[in-house]
C-alpha cells in the first residue's frame, strides 16, 4: 500500500528523532556497544527513508545534502512551518 | 493567540532554545575533551532545531491575525513594532541579549551553568503547560520538556567525565 506523504514525514521524523537522541548518548557513553549497533541501524532506515521520500517529492535537504529529486523543487512551498 | 505572547519566552527569552543553541556552540570551542566538545555541539545543534520549532509554532498561531487580533491578545505593543514578524524577545518585550550567556572558558563553570540552564528551560515548559488552555500545543511542550531533562543528564556526566579526567591526572 502507498504510503502518504504525511505518513513518510512522520516516519522521517520518528527515525531522526531516534537518531539524534542515541547521537547524544553515545557522546558519553562511546563504549556502549548496543547503543552504537542501534544507531547503525535507524540511521540506515532513516537515510533510506528520506531517499524514499525525496524521489517522490524532492529535497528534504539543501547546500548539497541529501537527493534532490526530480526537480529541483527546494524553494517551494509548504515551507515547515506553514 | 494568547500563548503565542507566552511561547516568545522560548524563542527569545533568557531561558530560550536561542540562549541555549548560542551558549553551547560558543562553550565548544574551549572545551578540552572531544567527548565536551562533541557533547556541546551536538545538544547546541538540537536547541537550535527546538528554536526553530518555537518560531513555527509561533507562526502558526499568528498567520493572518489582523492588528486587531493582537490587540485582543494583549500584544497591540508587539504589533506596533513587528506587525506579524517574529522577533527575538522574551513575552514582556525585552531583546534577546548575550547577557543571558556566559562563556567562562573554564570547563567547570561552563558545564555548571549548562546544568542550570536545562533546569531552568524545564521550568519554563512547565509553566507554559500550566497555563496553556491550546491541547494542540500540550505535546509538543512536553516533547521540548523532556529534551531538557535529557540535556541535563548529558551534561551531568560531561562534568563527572571531565571530574574524573581530572582526578586522574592529579593522581599520577
Amino acid at each position: 500500500m502507498q504510503k502518504s506523504r504525511e505518513y513518510m514525514l512522520r516516519e522521517i521524523q520518528e527515525l531522526s528523532f531516534i537518531c539524534v537522541d542515541l547521537n547524544l548518548f553515545l557522546d558519553t557513553h562511546p563504549d556502549n556497544k548496543r547503543a552504537a549497533m542501534d544507531y547503525s541501524g535507524y540511521s540506515q532506515k532513516l537515510n533510506a527513508s528520506k531517499r524514499e521520500y525525496e524521489e517522490m517529492y524532492g529535497a528534504l535537504s539543501n547546500f548539497g545534502e541529501g537527493y534532490h529529486g526530480p526537480d529541483f523543487n527546494w524553494t517551494e512551498s509548504p515551507w515547515p512551518w506553514e | 493567540m494568547r500563548m503565542a505572547k507566552l511561547f516568545f519566552a522560548q524563542y527569545g527569552g533568557a531561558d530560550s532554545e536561542l540562549s541555549a543553541g548560542m551558549r553551547y556552540l560558543a562553550q565548544r570551542y574551549s572545551m578540552p575533551l572531544d567527548t565536551l566538545k562533541a557533547l556541546l555541539t551536538d545538544i547546541g545543534t538540537e536547541e537550535l532545531g527546538h528554536w526553530e520549532m518555537i518560531g513555527a509554532m509561533i507562526a502558526q498561531l499568528t498567520a493572518g491575525a489582523t492588528a486587531q487580533d493582537y490587540k485582543a491578545a494583549g500584544m497591540g505593543d508587539y504589533y506596533v513594532g513587528h506587525q506579524n514578524g517574529i522577533y527575538p524577545q522574551d513575552a514582556s518585550g525585552v531583546p534577546f541579549t548575550a547577557a543571558y550567556i556566559q562563556v567562562k572558558g573554564d570547563p567547570v563553570a561552563d558545564l555548571t551553568e549548562d546544568l542550570a540552564a536545562e533546569q531552568k528551560a524545564r521550568a519554563t515548559y512547565e509553566s507554559l503547560m500550566r497555563i496553556t488552555d491550546d491541547p494542540d500545543v500540550i505535546d509538543p511542550l512536553r516533547f521540548l520538556r523532556e529534551r531538557e531533562i535529557v540535556h541535563f543528564e548529558r551534561f551531568g556526566e560531561g562534568l563527572d567525565i571531565l571530574q574524573r579526567m581530572h582526578i586522574n591526572c592529579h593522581t599520577k
